[in-house]
């Protein structure tokens, strides 16, 4: 167990690398530098801005720069927006949309599961239909597009919940569910197919055989086991639903920080674009390598030191 | 009766002869197959057919094709031809599907969008399978060390987060509709490469690959003649996946500003600009594009699990 954890943190370190390097390399390999394209700077400004921001040093040495700052979390200031630095920026959007995410993905993962096992237990009765009816649409609606259909009805047509902004629980109401339908639907379909596997499964029939309460069987007989692919499929749902957030701050102007990468992406602003992605890189990685963990810790059936590659 | 005939030469047994009775040889044959011969995409194919919303997606896919290439010619619009006066106007004979803030009428623009997002969808399919197979195939068949420096790569490559390596390209390539092929093959080849890994292994462990090599067969016509015909499912499976997901990839890039660029028309697009017209109550130009994106999305997925079913030999009723 502890080589596997060990050799997945060395390739988790080795994929942050990577990312890392390649933010570097696609930064500066776009012609000219960031102030190119001020209209107000004279030469000589531009090479005293260049000089701030350390962008006539070699790229060798520029990146051995970024290096160590990346190593001691600090992103440098924004171009656009000197006087904030892209900590900063970070600092006031990741809560943000840490909770957004949070409760996203809080919200999927319950309300999936459930129809997952109502639509299981109710094999080809109207119940499954619809719970996978559901899950279709679910996932063929895109987030940015059920969003502005929510926005339409709950918050212009029927006034029940706010448009826009983050300050009240109302206010979350409608970017979580525009968020969290796509990966609810996901965890739904994938539920339902593994809880009816398990459920024909010979030690299901014992414990039935044994006169066990059927809820005791659906929860610690059945849903134990069939839980284990929704939890391979977690880190790619968290994938999902991070790049989610940035339409959705987009959408419904939260402030997080999906807002400020996107608006870094706009304003071409490098410095921003390099901190956030690699910020957001970084927290994805991290949550893949302990899901791969708690996948190991979870399934005495995996033998994880013996898994290979696939 | 012929029966009578041979009972005689027969009853020597300790059996009563009455027991028995004589095969009419001429009126049934034992082996003959009681069920007409199917080849395995005869078979696929008769069990597709039998799943209606999978039918359900394959029609609507045809119809969407066939309407991206021809639909404009119906039109006697231009895509960017622009309208002013007559902007924001609802569905009316005149423009189907209504016009958008510029006066440009949303049916033509509609089957514009179509093709340029079946065009992204495929071509990264494509590009995908392409790479995908010949990684995946070199893995799964060399085995051993090369697979597993080959799957060592991948697994660091799977641990990128894809759509923000996207952004990333396009951010610096600047988009256009080959950044965004480009950007999405990038990453999307890895995902493909480890399902067609995964058949390989399985497959060049069957006999009839061991009967090829000892023919002295070369790697490479193994690869294309006895293992790739037997994956094909799963990779085509993974493909009518892969079609939509690059498809909202799409989407979602023009939506945050890094897809395809004004004056040319993609789903996204529409949709992103439709975003301030909506709560202003024109709700067909963001409808349409919706719909298409969405119908588009869920025709893909239906057809990927019915394919899925039908293309698993395991299944065969």
């Amino acid at each position: 167990m502890l080589r596997y954890i060990l050799k997945r943190f060395g390739i988790m370190l080795i994929t942050l690398w990577i990312i890392v390097t390649l933010t570097f390399v696609l930064m500066n390999s776009i012609p000219g530098s960031p102030f190119t394209s001020e209209s107000t700077t004279n030469e000589v400004i531009q090479e005293n801005l260049e000089k701030h921001y350390n962008l006539d040093k070699p790229l060798f040495v520029q990146y051995l720069n970024y290096i160590k700052s990346i190593v001691t979390l600090d992103f440098g200031p924004s171009i656009k927006q000197p006087d904030r630095s892209v900590n900063d920026l970070l600092g006031q959007g990741f809560p943000i949309s840490a909770e957004l995410g949070g409760f996203t993905i809080l919200f999927a993962i319950i309300s999936g599961i459930t129809l997952g096992i109502v639509a299981a237990l109710r094999h080809n009765g109207v119940i499954d239909y619809l719970a996978m009816a559901f899950a279709v649409l679910g996932i063929s609606i895109p987030n940015f597009i059920l969003a502005t259909l929510l926005i339409q009805k709950f918050a212009v047509d029927w006034e029940l919940l706010p448009v826009a902004t983050w300050a009240s629980w109302k206010h979350m109401v409608l970017p979580v569910l525009a968020l969290a339908t796509g990966p609810m639907a996901i965890i739904a379909r994938l539920t339902r197919s593994t809880m009816l596997e398990v459920l024909t499964q010979d030690y299901i029939k014992m414990a039935r055989a044994k006169g066990l309460s059927p809820w005791k069987i659906t929860v610690k007989h059945a849903l134990r086991n069939a839980l284990m692919p929704v939890v391979t499929l977690l880190g790619t749902l968290l994938a999902g639903i991070l790049t989610g957030t940035f339409v959705i701050e987009k959408i419904f102007g939260i402030p997080g920080m999906g807002r400020y990468f996107i608006e870094g992406i706009n304003h071409r602003d490098y410095p921003v674009i390099m901190g956030t992605t690699v910020f957001y890189s970084a927290f994805l990685i991290f949550t893949l390598f302990l899901v791969d963990i708690a996948y190991g810790l979870l399934d005495p059936r995996i033998k994880v030191h013996e898994k290979e590659g696939d | 009766m012929r029966k009578d005939e041979r009972l005689d030469v027969q009853s020597t047994a300790a059996v009563p002869d009455e027991w028995f009775e004589w095969d009419d040889k001429e009126g049934r044959s034992a082996e003959a197959v009681s069920r007409p011969s199917l080849s395995y995409w005869k078979d696929a194919w008769r069990r597709l057919r039998s799943n209606k919303l999978a039918m359900l997606g394959l029609v609507f896919l045809v119809l969407l094709a066939l309407l991206a290439i021809f639909g404009p010619i119906f039109s006697p619009y231009d895509v960017n031809q622009q309208d002013r006066p007559n902007q924001y106007q609802a569905p009316s004979s005149e423009h189907w599907f209504g016009t958008d803030s510029a006066g440009r009428d949303v049916f033509t623009r509609t089957w514009y969008g179509a093709r340029i997002s079946l065009f992204v969808g495929f071509m990264a399919a494509l590009l995908d399978v392409t790479i995908g197979i010949i990684y995946g195939g070199i893995c799964g068949y060399k085995g051993g060390r090369t697979d597993n420096i080959m799957m060592r790569i991948i697994e660091i490559l799977y641990g990128l987060p894809y759509l923000l390596v996207v952004i990333l390209l396009l951010v610096v390539l600047g988009p256009s509709l080959g950044t965004i092929i480009l950007a999405l093959t990038v990453t999307g080849w890895v995902g493909m490469a480890r399902i067609v890994r995964g058949q390989v292994m399985q497959v060049k462990n069957y006999e009839f690959v061991l009967a090829s090599q000892s023919f002295g067969a070369k790697t490479w016509r193994i690869i294309r003649k006895n293992l790739l015909p037997n994956s094909m499912g799963p990779i085509i499976v993974q493909m009518t996946l892969t079609v939509p997901s690059a498809i909202f990839a799409e989407a979602f890039l023009s939506f945050i500003g890094l897809g395809i660029q004004a004056p040319h028309a993609s789903w996204g697009v529409m949709a992103n600009d439709s975003l301030g017209a909506i709560l202003s109550g024109y709700w067909w130009t963001l409808f349409f594009p919706a719909f298409f994106i969405s119908f588009t999305m869920f025709a893909f997925n239906v057809l990927g699990d019915g394919l899925q079913d039908a293309l698993d030999p395991k299944l065969r009723k």
